[in-house]
């Protein structure tokens, strides 16, 4: 074990999965020698050289599609998108190519070797194109499969988990929270299953979901609310697609009571996917109405950053208001 | 300035005429070699094969058209016109380099051995298709052929085969990729970012653009300014090369030329084949609604099929007498395939749900289980998956 922040846990991901596989191949904008602007490559270039590591045109639909032909031949690419603002440009190489290879072609061919990595989030005054949640746009994606970690451990983990999974993965990396979210990671190869959330922490009164940076937000009003005697359970999803409905359906039947809390927009997002399912799953147990604590439905905004986002306070008014309904 | 610039003291504009890349031709109109020139290295063999494949194309297409109008298949899409710029390219090419192609290069597939009956299986979407019934017909893929299958998005596989061609580099098997796309695909963004990511990453990738006058309806003319696709080639630093797609021995010869120079130097090249598409661009359009008779005749009466036909006789090849019974022998292989294929079932409703994933997921577990049910429950309203449950099966921990 060592201390690693979440950078260097995903720093440590590549390095494992390079070293023990010269199939692995990590390309994107700037992320060569310089080891791309958060420096989540550092390293990796000096150390399985060029043609394993290297910088590509600024073109994403053009990594992407590249990635999808070196994993269809039988490398492992790791691509890094620089932005998940910047993945746009590639949306029809991920959505209508990645995602319907194998299916489209009948299992003779596919691209299940490729990892698309992208810093998402708010929280460092990135504006409307440094800080988007596009993870709802990906969901709605068959084909695809959707992880965001929220530790340094989960980080490496799952990482490494995405890297070999058979089908591609978008691994959307909270980049606020890249060198303030410090834990102990093993310096060796561990893998963390896709699909299986992790409770945080048991409660009785109210579960209280969401993923990546939004998990600090969340322990932060459930420390808070116990103060008011309410008993939290905190679920941390950390796969999206596909999500583990059994963990939160059982979760929400032990207490009756759900919040979902996300930074991308409320319409069309994610928690709306998850309010539907739980309450076909628990609609006798619910003791109020589920609650979605997002972003608004604007786009991401700049001087207004910190009234935008659903910090703690948002989450713990929504606690609140959930256990009097 | 660039490395390779010269300083000047005149402000000059550099005029896309000041870049016209020159057409090979090796073959006249009717059919001789042009003078002065000798025959390019083609064994009798190679030259009958790319012959017959081609005319086996234009076969298959005349039939399936038929059998689209009779409603036996719900679409086509014909090569008419562009059998030499597909079967003279491919017949330059080891059957080992991966094919990534558009929808048009039929004949390229033929070339690598597709059997009638495996077309059929495609087009009819029966048990048998390789695609499991998956897409529209037309949609072939064959990884025993190294023929990657077509999807209907213009222009993705072009940056894709530059990522297959850099691990075909990486692996040292010594072979590349072919990557076939139209001329209007090339205004997709698709393929800029392909042609630069295969430049700057050395990749072994011929690019092929079938140049053939139309994209559905829109004539080249609205389509790009420049002298056609190729000097957008050199912009991106690729070697590139223009021939006559209508005369196969000129395709041929560059293929070969493209194929050693892609392979040796590690380096993308691009090849735009100039010919026209004698059809519709599918069974649903309608070319005379915007071109004109004359226009299609001045390109009928440059056949491909007809000129190599013609130079394979004046070689002594080939006869008239042996070319009618390839017809016939076609037209019957054919039309059998068609018959037996169509009478074949569905796929297995299985294949609705597998390959989404490489194992299928719990939630589409759970919505094929429904699914089924209500199947079971309405069987008179979903005949076809009733009594069809042959077909490909799921991994045996789906109990459905």
């Amino acid at each position: 074990m060592t201390k690693m922040n979440l950078l260097e846990a995903v720093n440590s991901a590549l390095d494992t999965a390079m070293e023990v596989d010269n199939r692995v191949i990590c390309l994107g904008e700037d992320i060569g020698q310089f080891g791309g602007v958060f420096r989540a490559t550092s390293r990796l270039q000096e150390k399985y050289g060029k043609q394993r590591c290297f910088n590509t045109p600024i073109t994403e639909q053009g990594i992407v599609g590249f990635s999808i032909g070196l994993a269809a031949q039988g490398s492992v690419p790791i691509a890094e998108i620089q932005f998940a603002d910047y993945i746009f440009p590639a949306f029809d190489q991920i959505v209508n190519e990645a995602a319907k290879f194998r299916y489209r072609s009948g299992d003779q061919f596919d691209c299940g070797g490729l990892t698309i990595r992208a810093p998402y989030g708010g929280g460092i005054s990135g504006g409307l194109y440094h800080s988007q949640s596009p993870e709802a746009y990906f969901c709605h994606t068959p084909g695809l499969k959707v992880v965001i970690p929220s530790t340094a451990y989960q980080a490496k983990g799952l990482l490494l988990s995405a890297i070999r999974d058979p089908d591609p993965v978008i691994f959307f990396e909270p980049k606020a929270i890249y060198r303030a979210e410090i834990g102990d990671v093993p310096t060796e190869d561990y893998e963390i299953p896709l699909g299986v959330a992790e409770i945080i922490s048991e409660g009785t009164d109210i579960t209280i979901l969401g993923w990546g940076a939004q998990m600090r937000q969340i322990n932060r009003a459930v420390a808070i609310a116990k103060k008011d005697g309410i008993s939290c359970e905190v679920i941390d999803l950390r796969s999206l697609l596909p999500w583990d409905i059994e963990t939160v359906t059982n979760s929400v039947n032990k207490t009756g009571r759900l919040i979902v809390t996300h930074e991308a927009p409320r319409t069309g997002g994610f928690s709306g996917e998850i309010a539907a399912t739980i309450q076909e799953n628990c609609f006798l147990a619910l003791e109020s109405p589920i609650m979605r604590v997002t972003g608004l439905d604007t786009p991401f905004p700049l001087i207004f950053e910190k009234e935008y986002l659903p910090d703690y306070t948002k989450v713990y008014e929504a606690i609140k208001k959930s256990v009097s309904f | 300035m660039t490395a390779a610039s010269s300083l000047t003291g005149v402000p000059k504009f550099t005029q896309h005429k000041d870049l016209v890349i020159p057409t090979l031709s090796i073959l006249n109109h009717d059919g001789l070699l042009r003078k002065g020139l000798e025959m390019p290295a083609l064994s009798q063999s190679m030259a009958q094969k790319i012959y017959r494949d081609m005319v086996y194309i234009r076969t298959l297409d005349q039939r399936m058209i038929a059998a689209q109008r009779q409603g036996r298949l719900s679409f086509y899409l014909s090569c008419t016109g562009e059998e030499a710029a597909v079967v003279g390219s491919i017949a330059g090419f080891s059957n080992k380099d991966m094919v990534m192609s558009q929808y048009r290069e039929q004949a390229a597939l033929r070339f690598r051995g597709f059997t009638s009956k495996q077309f059929m299986n495609q087009l009819l979407s029966n048990d048998l298709d390789l695609g499991k019934g998956r897409q529209m017909p037309i949609h072939y893929g064959s990884s025993k052929l190294n023929y990657m299958t077509i999807s209907s998005t213009l222009a993705t596989q072009i940056p894709q085969a530059a990522g297959y061609a850099y691990g075909q580099k990486l692996s040292g098997n010594k072979t590349c990729t072919v990557c076939y796309f139209g001329d209007g695909a090339a205004s997709e963004g698709d393929f800029h970012a392909g042609l630069n990511m295969a430049a700057v990453t050395n990749c072994p990738v011929v690019f092929i653009v079938r140049n053939n006058g139309y994209a559905i309806s829109t004539p080249t003319s609205e389509q790009f300014l420049g002298d056609g696709i190729a000097p957008r080639g050199v912009g991106y630093g690729i070697s590139a090369i223009r021939v006559d797609g209508n005369d196969a021995l000129a395709v041929y010869t560059a293929s070969v030329a493209a194929r050693k120079l892609a392979l040796e130097n590690n380096q993308p090249v691009i090849l735009e084949t100039m010919s026209y598409r004698l059809g519709a661009h599918s069974t649903s359009d309608d070319p005379s609604s915007y071109r004109s008779v004359s226009e299609e005749k001045s390109w009928h009466d440059k056949d491909p099929i007809v000129r190599m036909k013609t130079w394979l006789i004046s070689n002594g090849w080939w006869s008239e007498d042996k070319d009618n019974q390839l017809i016939t022998a076609y037209r019957k292989e054919i039309l059998e395939a068609l018959k037996a294929q169509e009478k074949r079932p569905p796929p297995s409703i299985n294949c609705l749900i597998s390959d989404v994933y490489k194992t299928p997921p719990t939630h589409l577990l759970e919505q094929f289980s429904e699914l089924q049910k209500h199947i079971k429950q309405y069987p008179d309203h979903y005949l076809q998956c009733s009594t069809s449950d042959k077909g490909v099966s799921l991994p045996a921990s789906i109990d459905v």
